[in-house]
């Protein structure tokens, strides 16, 4: 009886997660095949070619996704922290003994096919930081648990910024989203919201300037609230807080940033024009997504693409293929495809009997989306380029290797919601 | 805050940052089109399709010009990104302050707009062609073009074939767009006057080019393409064998020959001496060749034949001859004694001994000067006429119908028009009223102030073939295959005086080659009508002068030669003459192997300096 029950039934799975799914792999593998397409090379399959070589690791993430499908959901809950660890250790030993990859060593080789650990560590992270709070007895208002949480969350993010690889690393603040559904008070995403223009801001204007700004604000602010001695304290230390991190911004944007970080940064605010390295590469993804109309230039048309005109197109330019071969409306509906995705993801996570699958399901809502924020704003020269892929649409074998197994798993997690059996670990 | 409305900030989150993106995607897309253009310009790419040039045969069909492949490699500035200057200059063979210079040198042309191609270096040698070739992607921006320049077949009739040269920053602004910088054009010559027949017209290809510059297929397949149209062969009327032959006889002596087709105003040869080879206008030393012989002292580039301005000397008395018959004061019969010269007062033109008294024929064939004074004062002092000044008028249109004193309208550029003095120019010396005959009665002799070029001489030699008419001389016979259709060259310009009084002296041109002082230029079996002339110059020895047509019934060659300094015309010009009459009506010009030996060998100019280097030197 127990047995057959392990078994998800074909009608448990949710249908819609995995077509959604589908639709973004064979998508994405049609927009990989558009933007290196050769005439010499025209079949899909031909592996010599990025799509044929998409096509076997798609063959190959299809085949480990059938198999968590299959396997026992206790296992993910049982083995949440060695899979971490394991995570870890790779993050780790990358760092000693990777292979380093245009500028970042987050390669690990083995018999020929390179991977990045990076991508594997995020569903590490998801499960651990799952099973650590959906853990008996865990409250999340005490500091020990936070301070366990955030540890489990952003000790990749420290490794992998060792390994020179920021975009995979950012990554990691996605879990900002989990903890905040897990109780993290809303003031602190507001806080990193103010932070973020705070630093725009410094970037753009002398500090000298934003300084008396924000004095001028702060005396503004004395005049409306309640003048005890407390709030004007308070607003007070606000200030001067601010004014401290406004001046240190430059300090850390000249000292600390790396020049290809610093460079990507000044053209995404305008200061610089730099036309032979990421302001060329955003130039031409937004001509390329610009010159798309509403309807596109049709599949395999797209000049910008067809002519090698955005560098990175089959990995993480690819949205610019979407946008230029499918226009407007292709645009549109992929994204109008994306929010139904992490919609559905979120409201299957709500609806989960255990709190391991509801915080495993915002994990993998979160790190769907953070991709999704960086790596289109970064095509439409909204955000800094920062090369993390668009997932299942990229071309790169860790990438949707590690995106399969992060969806699947909680597909097979969701799988057993309709099971009447009462889970041992409520 | 509980989990459900926690659940909803999230979604809010997304959703926004996804309704910002579409946003984002709409006004891109959908209201900003400048993307669209971006992507145009960085694909598309604009190329001047050059038409072959134009081919150019003389009158038996033979090729004289035609083509030859030369690349230009061409810069679109704007998209010059990240090109590695040294390897660049490498490959180029060129010096790094060059390059810049450059680009400083192409940014004041005419034209110049960074997403314009503009020419970076021209005429790349064919190893430099082959190295840049293999490394062009490594250069984005640049490209070859292919086109072609002129090759001449012979290095002879430079003065006909003129050259092609490029384009200034004037032509270009008046070409109202259809010349760019780097374009060539013709400079002189047929290359010059039909400029616009032998360059047919550009056309443009629009190529995508891919990231790398690498050109990628047809734009729309070709949809807003233009064919280039092949410039039309031209056929001269010149003889290149007689041409040849005339330049060689010319070799070492200063002087010009024009030999013209009486009936149709053809151009049979134009021997301008010293003259260059046209070779030395083609490929990447055009400019330096340009100023060599720019600076020349013997002045190769000079169109002797079409601008130099001589007196004609003797052979001007067979026009005195026609004037004065045309104005009734002679008659063939006419006849005036000759004492050593003509005397007038104080005046004497002297005269060589002959026989006297003569009549018209006789005085033609002897080229009697006091003969020709007597004429000359008979005209002007003629008592039909209220004064001299209306009489010379008249004996002045008389001898500008011949086509004297003005441009004929030939098609070459650089035409003179020689000088016959007007009325008001001995006014202006002597004062109004205050010249008659004997003031200025060198004219009689063809000397004095009178300028006549070669091609006039030659086309008045043509009016006296004809008996009465020119038609204007001009060197294109055909444009494609069709007769040359400017109206002028086939049209009889009838000079004013009527075809009866040709007869005599003709027959007296006549005597000159049989009896007179031009026996030397006889051939036999072949009657010519000519007549020789001793120019005295000023500036030096005297110019050695002869004019002549042949057959004399229906002439099929008129000639006039002119050499610089070189004595009587008997001795240079008239063998020259008949040599190229013999060449032409024969096809052979060594029956009379001593005349010729003695022409090929005669070294007017510079017996022993090697100065003139840039000068062809003849060869047979």
């Amino acid at each position: 009886m127990i047995q057959q029950q392990q078994q998800p039934k074909p009608a448990s799975i949710d249908w819609l997660t995995l077509v959604l799914y589908f639709v973004f792999v064979i998508g994405g593998l049609l927009c990989i095949y558009a933007s290196v397409y050769k005439e010499d090379h025209p079949m899909i399959y031909d592996t010599s070619m990025n799509y044929g070589k998409q096509l076997i690791w798609i063959g190959l993430s299809l085949f480990i996704g059938l198999l968590i499908l299959f396997v026992d959901e206790k296992f993910f809950y049982a083995f949440a922290y060695p899979i971490y660890g394991i995570t870890l250790f790779l993050l780790v030993a990358v760092l000693l003994a990777g292979t380093t990859v245009k500028g970042s060593s987050s390669w690990i080789e083995i018999g020929g096919f390179r991977m990045q650990p990076a991508e594997f560590a995020k569903f590490g992270a998801a499960l651990a930081l799952a099973k650590y709070l959906s853990g008996f007895n865990i409250k999340f208002k005490e500091r020990k648990t936070q301070i366990i949480a955030f540890t489990i969350s952003f000790l990749p993010l420290f490794i992998i910024l060792f390994q020179n690889e920021t975009g995979s690393a950012l990554v990691f603040g996605s879990f900002i989203f989990v903890l905040y559904r897990e109780g993290l008070p809303g003031w602190i995403l507001f806080l990193g919201f103010a932070v973020i223009v705070l630093s725009v801001l410094a970037l753009l204007v002398p500090a000298l300037y934003l300084c008396i700004a924000i004095a001028v604000l702060a005396a503004l602010f004395t005049l409306v609230i309640r003048r005890n001695r407390q709030n004007i304290l308070t607003v007070i230390g606000v200030a001067v807080v601010m004014m401290i991190y406004v001046n240190s911004v430059d300090y850390v944007f000249e000292n600390v940033l790396q020049a290809h970080q610093k460079s990507r940064i000044n053209v995404l605010l305008g200061k610089e024009v730099d036309l032979k390295g990421a302001g060329y590469n955003v130039m031409q993804s937004k001509i390329a997504i610009g010159s798309g109309g509403l309807f596109g230039k049709g599949f395999l048309e797209g000049t910008q693409n067809k002519f090698r005109f955005v560098p990175e197109q089959s990995t993480d330019f690819i949205f610019c293929t979407i946008g230029e071969e499918y226009g407007f409306v292709g645009s549109f509906i992929f994204i109008a495809l994306y929010m139904l995705l992490l919609w559905r993801i979120v409201y299957l996570a709500e609806r989960q009997r255990y709190k391991f699958n509801r915080i495993y399901g915002y994990s993998v809502a979160s790190i769907l989306f953070f991709h999704f924020l960086i790596n289109i704003g970064m095509t439409l020269g909204l955000m800094p380029v920062i090369g993390i892929p668009l997932p299942f649409i990229s071309y790169g074998g860790s990438s949707l290797l590690s995106f399969t197994i992060l969806l699947f798993i909680f597909i097979r997690l969701d799988a057993n919601k309709v099971n009447e059996l009462r889970g041992a670990f409520d | 805050m509980d989990s459900t409305s926690k659940q909803k900030v999230l979604l809010v989150i997304f959703f926004s940052i996804a309704l910002v993106y579409i946003l984002r995607l709409a006004v891109m897309q959908l209201f900003d089109d400048s993307y669209l253009r971006s992507a145009q310009e960085n694909v598309l790419q604009e190329q001047t399709i050059y038409p072959a040039r134009g081919l150019v045969y003389d009158r038996t069909g033979e090729l004289l010009v035609y083509n030859d492949a030369i690349y230009d490699l061409i810069v679109i500035p704007e998209q010059v990104k990240g090109l590695d200057t040294n390897e660049f200059c490498r490959v180029l063979g060129i010096e790094k302050i060059d390059f810049v210079q450059r680009f400083e040198k192409m940014k004041r042309g005419v034209g110049y707009a960074p997403y314009r191609p503009s020419v970076f270096e021209k005429q790349l040698t064919i190893p430099i062609y082959a190295a840049f070739q293999e490394k062009l992607f490594d250069f984005p921006g640049f490209y070859v073009e292919v086109r072609t320049d002129r090759k001449y077949q012979h290095s002879n009739a430079a003065h006909i074939m003129g050259y092609i040269g490029e384009v200034t920053d004037r032509d270009i602004e008046k070409s109202e767009g259809y010349y760019r910088m780097g374009d060539f054009k013709g400079i002189s010559g047929v290359e010059r006057s039909y400029e616009e027949v032998l360059r047919g017209r550009k056309g443009v290809r629009y190529v995508l080019v891919d990231s790398k510059n690498r050109t990628q297929g047809r734009y729309k397949d070709g949809m807003f393409d233009t064919a280039a149209v092949a410039g039309q062969n031209v056929t001269l009327s010149i003889d290149q064998k007689l041409q040849e032959l005339g330049e060689q006889l010319l070799t070492n002596k200063i002087g010009s020959v024009v030999a013209i087709e009486p009936s149709t105003g053809e151009i049979l040869a134009l021997v301008s001496m010293p003259t260059y080879d046209p070779n030395l206008f083609v490929g990447r030393q055009r400019g330096n060749n340009y100023m060599k012989l720019l600076r020349d002292p013997s002045k190769p580039l000079f169109n002797r034949p079409l601008a130099a301005p001589y007196p004609p000397g003797s052979i001007f008395k067979v026009l005195m001859s026609l004037v004065g018959q045309q104005e009734g004061v002679l008659t063939p019969n006419t006849m005036y004694g000759c004492y050593g010269g003509y005397h007038m007062g104080g005046l004497t033109v002297g005269c060589h001994p002959h026989s006297s008294p003569l009549n018209l024929q006789g005085a033609v064939a002897v080229s009697c000067n006091a003969y020709f004074c007597h004429v000359y004062r008979s005209v002007i002092d003629n008592q039909m006429y209220p004064n001299s000044e209306t009489a010379y008028k008249k004996w002045y249109d008389h001898i500008s119908s011949f086509g004297i004193g003005h441009k004929l309208g030939v098609d070459l550029y650089g035409e003179g028009q020689g000088f016959l003095p007007p009325s008001t120019y001995y006014d202006k010396v002597y004062g109004r009223y205050r010249w008659k005959s004997s003031t200025t009665i060198s004219l009689a002799i063809g000397q004095g102030e009178l300028g006549i070029t070669p091609l006039q001489m030659a086309n008045a030699t043509a009016v006296v073939a004809n008996r009465g008419y020119y038609v204007t001389p001009h060197v294109v016979k055909k444009i494609d295959g069709k007769p040359n259709p400017n109206p002028e060259y086939n049209k009889k310009h009838w000079a004013s005086v009527d075809t009866p009084y040709y007869g005599v002296v003709i027959n007296g041109m006549q005597d000159v080659i049989e009896r007179g002082t031009g026996r030397v230029a006889m051939i036999p079996g072949i009657e010519i009508c000519g007549k020789t002339g001793t120019a005295q110059n000023p500036h030096g020895k005297d110019h050695s002068v002869f004019f002549a047509f042949a057959p004399k019934d229906n002439p099929k060659i008129a000639i006039a030669v002119f050499v610089e300094n070189a004595g009587f015309g008997a001795t240079w010009a008239a063998p020259i003459a008949s040599l190229m009459i013999e060449q032409y009506l024969t096809g052979k010009h060594d029956t009379r192997k001593y005349l010729l030996e003695r022409m090929l060998k005669g070294n007017l100019v510079h017996k022993n300096d090697t100065a003139t280097a840039a000068t062809k030197t003849g060869k047979h």
